[in-house]
C-alpha cells in the first residue's frame, strides 16, 4: 500500500527590529545572560507592555510579501501557561484576529502553499541547564516574532524545504528578519500525517516542535512519516500528540499527548489597545516593499535571458542580485555579467555572510564598464579576466589597468606573424593536436597569449592557427 | 477647606518647617498606628530627607509645586523603587521593586513627603483589609469597626491624621468604600486618566489609581497633578487639567440622575441621608431626573467574572522563582511552583484565581467570560444613554456603613453584594467620587457617590465640592490642629 505525506507548517520568524516588542531593550542576539532586559520584559509586577510600532509594520510587510490580506483592526491576546522562561506566565500573542491572513507562497512547480495566518507575538527567554542546575536567561524574552501558519498543503518533504527556503529569502529581501537558523531566528513546528494514496480524509496528525535546521526538518519528517506508515500498516492508530526531534538519535519522541495539552485560556490583553492600520498605511508599506525574489527571477530569466541556474544563484542573495542589476545596466549581453559575477566576483566572497553583504569593494558600475569594453570587443576575455582580478584587489576602475593603447589590440598582420612563430616553435603540440589531442591546442594559444602579453583575441588567434596548420 | 493649600501657606510663610510638619505626622503614626494599623511600613528616613529638601527650597525663596512638602501615604500595591512593595501578601514579602510606578514618580518629582506604605486587602481583593497578612486596619472613627478596603490603610492614614492624603487604587470600589466608611473623600478618576504603570495589577481593565482626602478640593489638586498621558501605559489617555478651578463653578441647572435600583434595600440611615442630600441639590437649583437600569443585577456577576479572570492571568507570574515567597522543600519545578503559590497566596486570592481560571477555561469561556464581556458592553451602552440626559448619577457609596471587625470574613458573599453601588463605575470606566453626607445611629460616616460621564471628572468633583459648601462642610472630619 502506498501512502501520501500531508504536512502543514508553523514557522516562527524573529523580527529584526532594534527594540523588543513591548519595551526598549535591544533584540541583539547573545550578550551576557540577562543584560538585554528591563522590568517590562522581565515581567516585574506592575509593569505594562507598550507595542512597538515597527513590529506591526514588519508583520504587515511580511504579510504583503506573502500575498496575505491585512486586518485593519486587530488585537493582542494573552496565552496563559506556566513555564520559568515566560516571566509573566502568559505570552502576549494574537488569537482570533491575526494581523495577516489568507496568503500563499508559490512553489517552482506552480503549486500554491496557502498561508492561513501570520500573527505577532513575543518570544520567551531561554533555560540553560548546567551541572544539574537550571539557569534562566531572559535576553530573548520579548524579542518580536511572527508566526506564519500554512494550511496542510505540503505533500512531500521537498515541498516543505522549498517553501522554507523561499520564505527565508522573502523575509531577508523585505528586511524584516535576518533569518539565521543557527541563532534560532527561524524555527519550525511541523504538523504531519499519512494517508493512503487517493484518500480524501486526512490521517491523524502529530506535531514535531521547534526545529531550526532544514536538514533536521527533512530528517525528522522522514522519520515521522515512516513511523506513521509503519503504525498504519500494522493496523495501529496514530495518537494525536506533540513530539520532539532528537537529532543525535535521528528519532522523534513523544513530549505530551492530547490530554496533557495546555488550556491556554486565551483572552484579550486588557493592557493593550486595538491595533488599527488604515488602508493608507498599508499602501505606504506596500510601496516600501522591494522587488521580491520571484519577480527578480522572472525578470532575470525572461527579460535578461539568463539560464535558470544563473538566475537562481543570483537571487539567492539580495545584495548580489542588486550588484548584478547595477553592473548590467546598459549591457546587452547580461549573461556575460552573470558569468563574471558567478565566477571571479563570487570567489572573493567565500562565506555565506560575505555573500549576504556582497562584500566586494569593487563598485558594480566598474564591473559594468569592464563588461562593456568586452561586449564591444575593445578587449578580449582574457584581458578582461586579468583586469578584473586587479580591479577586485583594489576596487579601482578598469582604466587603471588597461590603457587606450592596450585596447587597440594588435593588428592582424602582427598576429599572423606571431601565430606562424607559435606553430613553428610548438611542433610537438601541433603533432599531438593533429593526432587528435584537442588539449594540445591550448598550449599553442597559450604561447600566443604570452607573446602578446594577453592582448591577442584568443578566438581570432585560434582561427589563424587552425588555418596555418591546415594549409601547411 | 483644602488642607493641602492651608499647609503650603504655613510652609511658605515659614510658620512651620516641612521637617517639623513631617515629624508631627510621624509622631501621629507612632502614637496611633499600633492600634489602627494603617501603615505596614513607615519610611521616616526618606520622609525627613524629602522634607529637608523642601525646607531648603523654601529658604531659597522658591515657589512650591502643588503637592510639594505634603506628607502622604501610598497603598502597598504601588511600586516604589527600593522600598518593599508587598500587596500585603506573603507571596511578595521581601520584594523590592527596581523601578518606580509612574504615579509615585510624579509625586516624587513634586517632593511630596512619603510617610509610608499603607495596608490593603491581599492583592486588593477584599473590602475590609482583613485578607492582608498584616491584619485588619481599624476605623479611626470607631475602632470597633473596620476602615474598609481594599484601600483601608490609605483611608485610615488620612482619617487618623497620619497623612494629608493617601493614594489608593480602586477596582470595584476600593477607594470609595473605605473613604465612605471613614468619612472622607475618595475619588476614582476616569479609566485611563491616571497611569497604571507600576500599580501591581489585580484586574487591569478595572484598576484605577486615585486619591483619598479630607476634602474635595484636595482631591482635585491631586487629580490635576496625577492625570496626564503616560507613554508607558497603552491605556493611558491623559486628561485636561485645571480641575481645581472648575470645581468652583455653579451647579445651577445641572441634571442629576437617580437610579431607583441603587436605593432598593439599603440601610435606612443611609437612605435618609441620601434623600437629604438630594434635597440639598434640589434647593441648589439642580434638576433631579429619575432613570431605570434593569441590568444592574448583572453588574456584580460581570464584575466578578471579569476581575477574577484577569486576576488569574495577572497573578500567574508569582511563582516564587525570581522574587517573592519560596517554599523550603520541593521535589521538582512543578511542585516548587505549586507549593510557592499554595503557601504564598491567601484564601481569598486563591478563591479568585480559581474562579477566574474556570471562567476562562476552554468549554467554559463562552458561558462565563464572553458573556460577561458582552454584558459589560451593554452596561456601558446603558450608561452612555443615561448620560445623554443627565450630567451625573447620584447613588449611595455603599448600602451600609462600616462593617464590624470580623464581619466580612463570616459572610463573604454578603460582603461582595455591598459593592453593588461602586462596581458599575469600574465596569464602565467612569469617574466617581464618594463624599461624606451624614452619620448613622452609631455615628459612623455615610458616603454619597456621584458618577460622571467619561472624562467629565471635573463635573463629578464640581458637584461634590458644591455639596461640601452647601452643607457647611458639616460632614467633614473636624479639623485637627497640627
Amino acid at each position: 500500500m502506498s501512502y501520501e505525506l500531508v504536512a502543514g507548517l508553523e514557522t516562527h520568524v524573529e523580527l529584526s527590529t532594534k527594540a523588543k516588542i513591548f519595551c526598549q531593550c535591544t533584540t541583539e542576539f547573545g550578550g551576557d545572560p540577562n543584560t538585554h532586559c528591563c522590568p517590562i520584559c522581565m515581567g516585574m509586577p506592575g509593569t505594562l507592555p507598550k507595542l512597538n510600532k515597527k513590529v506591526v509594520e514588519y508583520a504587515v510587510k511580511a504579510g504583503l510579501a506573502t500575498n496575505c490580506k491585512i486586518r485593519n483592526v486587530s488585537k493582542m491576546d494573552r496565552k496563559n501557561y506556566t513555564y520559568p522562561d515566560l516571566p509573566k506566565a502568559y505570552q502576549i500573542s494574537q488569537f482570533d484576529k491575526p494581523i495577516c491572513y489568507d496568503g500563499y507562497i508559490k512553489l517552482s512547480s506552480g503549486k500554491n502553499i496557502r498561508i492561513n495566518r501570520i500573527h505577532i507575538e513575543e518570544d520567551a527567554g531561554k533555560l540553560i541547564h548546567e551541572g544539574g542546575d537550571t539557569y534562566i536567561d531572559y535576553n530573548r524574552g520579548g524579542v518580536p516574532l511572527i508566526e506564519i501558519v500554512t494550511e496542510p498543503d505540503f505533500r512531500s518533504i521537498d515541498e516543505v524545504i522549498e517553501y522554507l527556503e523561499k520564505l527565508r529569502l522573502i523575509m531577508k529581501y523585505i528586511g524584516v528578519s535576518d533569518v539565521k537558523m543557527q541563532e534560532g531566528s527561524l524555527r519550525c513546528d511541523v504538523n504531519i500525517s499519512a494517508r493512503k494514496k487517493g484518500d480524501e480524509k486526512f490521517g491523524t496528525r502529530t506535531e514535531i516542535k521547534n526545529m531550526n535546521s532544514l536538514n533536521f526538518i527533512a530528517k525528522a519528517m522522514e522519520y515521522e512519516f515512516n513511523r506513521h506508515v509503519d503504525i498504519l500498516e500494522s493496523g495501529g492508530v496514530i495518537d494525536q500528540e506533540t513530539r520532539r526531534y532528537d537529532s543525535a538519535l535521528n528519532i522523534t519522541e513523544s513530549m505530551r499527548d492530547k490530554e496533557d495539552e495546555d488550556d491556554y485560556r486565551y483572552f484579550r490583553d486588557p493592557d493593550l489597545v486595538n491595533i488599527i492600520i488604515s488602508e493608507e498605511e498599508i499602501n505606504k508599506l506596500k510601496v516600501e516593499l522591494p522587488q521580491l525574489p520571484d519577480k527578480k527571477l522572472d525578470i532575470f530569466m525572461n527579460e535578461y535571458g539568463l539560464p535558470k541556474d544563473d538566475a537562481d544563484l543570483l537571487i539567492k542573495y539580495k545584495k548580489i542580485a542588486e550588484y548584478f542589476e547595477e553592473a548590467s545596466k546598459g549591457i546587452k549581453n547580461k549573461k556575460l555579467v552573470s558569468n563574471y559575477i558567478l565566477s571571479q566576483v563570487y570567489r572573493r566572497m567565500p562565506t555565506d555572510s560575505d555573500k549576504e553583504e556582497c562584500s566586494v569593494s569593487l563598485p558594480p558600475k566598474y564591473l559594468g564598464e569592464l563588461i562593456s569594453l568586452l561586449e564591444n570587443k575593445k578587449i578580449n576575455s582574457s584581458m578582461a579576466s586579468q583586469a578584473l582580478e586587479k580591479m577586485l584587489d583594489t576596487g579601482k576602475p578598469v582604466s587603471e589597468f588597461i590603457s587606450k593603447k592596450d585596447m587597440e589590440g594588435i593588428d592582424e598582420g602582427l598576429l599572423r606573424e606571431i601565430c606562424l612563430r607559435a606553430v613553428d616553435e610548438n611542433k610537438e603540440a601541433v603533432e599531438s593536436y593533429l593526432g587528435g589531442k584537442e588539449k594540445a591546442f591550448g598550449a599553442i594559444i597559450g604561447y600566443i597569449m604570452k607573446e602578446t602579453r594577453g592582448k591577442a583575441d584568443p578566438q581570432k588567434a585560434a582561427e589563424i592557427v587552425k588555418e596555418i596548420i591546415k594549409t601547411s | 477647606m483644602s488642607k493641602i493649600k492651608k499647609l503650603q501657606k504655613l510652609l511658605e510663610s515659614k510658620e512651620i518647617t516641612c521637617a517639623e510638619l513631617t515629624e508631627r505626622y510621624l509622631q501621629n503614626i507612632e502614637r496611633q498606628n499600633k492600634t489602627i494599623n494603617a501603615y505596614i511600613k513607615v519610611t521616616a528616613e526618606e520622609a525627613l530627607e524629602t522634607a529637608k529638601k523642601v525646607d531648603e527650597k523654601i529658604a531659597a525663596g522658591e515657589k512650591l509645586m502643588p503637592l510639594e512638602g505634603i506628607p502622604m501615604s501610598l497603598k502597598d500595591n504601588i511600586s516604589t523603587k527600593g522600598i518593599e512593595t508587598t500587596c500585603c501578601s506573603k507571596m511578595l514579602q521581601g520584594y523590592c521593586p527596581i523601578y518606580d510606578a509612574s504615579v509615585w514618580e510624579s509625586l516624587k518629582n513634586q517632593n511630596s513627603v512619603l510617610l509610608g506604605k499603607t495596608n490593603m486587602d491581599e492583592f486588593a481583593m477584599g473590602s475590609s483589609c482583613e485578607t492582608s497578612i498584616f491584619g485588619v486596619t481599624l476605623n479611626p472613627r470607631n475602632t470597633d469597626y473596620v476602615a474598609g478596603g481594599s484601600s483601608g490603610g490609605a483611608a485610615a492614614s488620612v482619617a487618623g491624621d497620619m497623612a494629608v492624603f493617601g493614594i489608593g487604587s480602586d477596582t470595584g470600589g476600593s477607594i470609595r468604600q473605605p473613604a465612605s466608611f471613614c468619612g472622607l473623600v475618595g475619588f476614582k478618576p476616569t479609566y485611563g486618566t491616571v497611569s497604571r504603570y507600576g500599580l501591581i495589577a489585580y484586574a487591569s481593565s478595572l484598576d484605577q489609581i486615585g486619591p483619598i482626602t479630607g476634602s474635595v478640593e484636595d482631591a482635585a489638586i491631586i487629580y490635576d497633578c496625577l492625570s496626564s498621558y503616560d507613554p508607558k501605559d497603552s491605556t493611558s489617555v491623559g486628561s485636561k487639567t485645571g480641575t481645581r478651578d472648575k470645581i468652583k463653578d455653579s451647579i445651577k441647572g445641572m441634571k442629576i440622575g437617580i437610579i431607583q435600583e441603587f436605593f432598593d434595600g439599603i440601610n435606612k440611615d443611609v437612605k435618609s441621608s441620601l434623600e437629604e442630600a438630594i434635597r440639598v441639590y434640589q434647593d441648589a437649583g439642580t434638576q433631579i431626573v429619575p432613570f431605570e437600569m434593569p441590568k444592574l443585577n448583572a453588574v456584580l456577576p460581570v464584575y466578578f467574572i471579569i476581575s477574577c479572570a484577569e486576576a488569574s492571568s495577572n497573578l500567574g507570574r508569582y511563582d516564587g522563582i525570581r522574587y517573592g515567597y519560596t517554599s523550603d522543600a520541593y521535589k521538582d519545578i512543578n511542585e516548587m511552583i505549586c507549593k510557592n503559590r499554595s503557601e504564598g497566596f491567601g484564601k481569598e486570592v486563591q478563591r479568585r484565581i480559581l474562579l477566574g481560571t474556570y471562567a476562562l477555561s476552554s468549554g467554559k469561556y463562552d458561558a462565563y467570560y464572553k458573556k460577561a464581556q458582552s454584558l459589560r458592553y451593554s452596561i456601558i451602552r446603558d450608561f452612555k444613554k443615561i448620560f445623554e440626559n443627565c450630567d451625573l448619577i447620584l447613588t449611595p457609596s455603599v448600602p451600609v456603613t462600616a462593617y464590624k471587625k470580623g464581619q466580612a470574613l463570616v459572610d463573604p458573599i454578603e460582603i461582595y453584594m455591598m459593592d453593588i453601588c461602586t462596581v458599575p463605575a469600574n465596569i464602565a470606566g467612569l469617574p466617581a467620587v464618594s463624599v461624606p453626607c451624614g452619620f448613622d445611629e452609631n455615628n459612623l460616616p455615610i458616603g454619597m457617590q456621584l458618577i460622571g460621564n467619561n472624562f467629565e471628572d471635573y463635573k463629578v468633583l464640581n458637584a461634590a465640592y458644591q455639596f461640601e459648601k452647601l452643607t457647611g462642610e458639616s460632614f467633614l472630619r473636624p479639623e485637627v490642629e497640627i
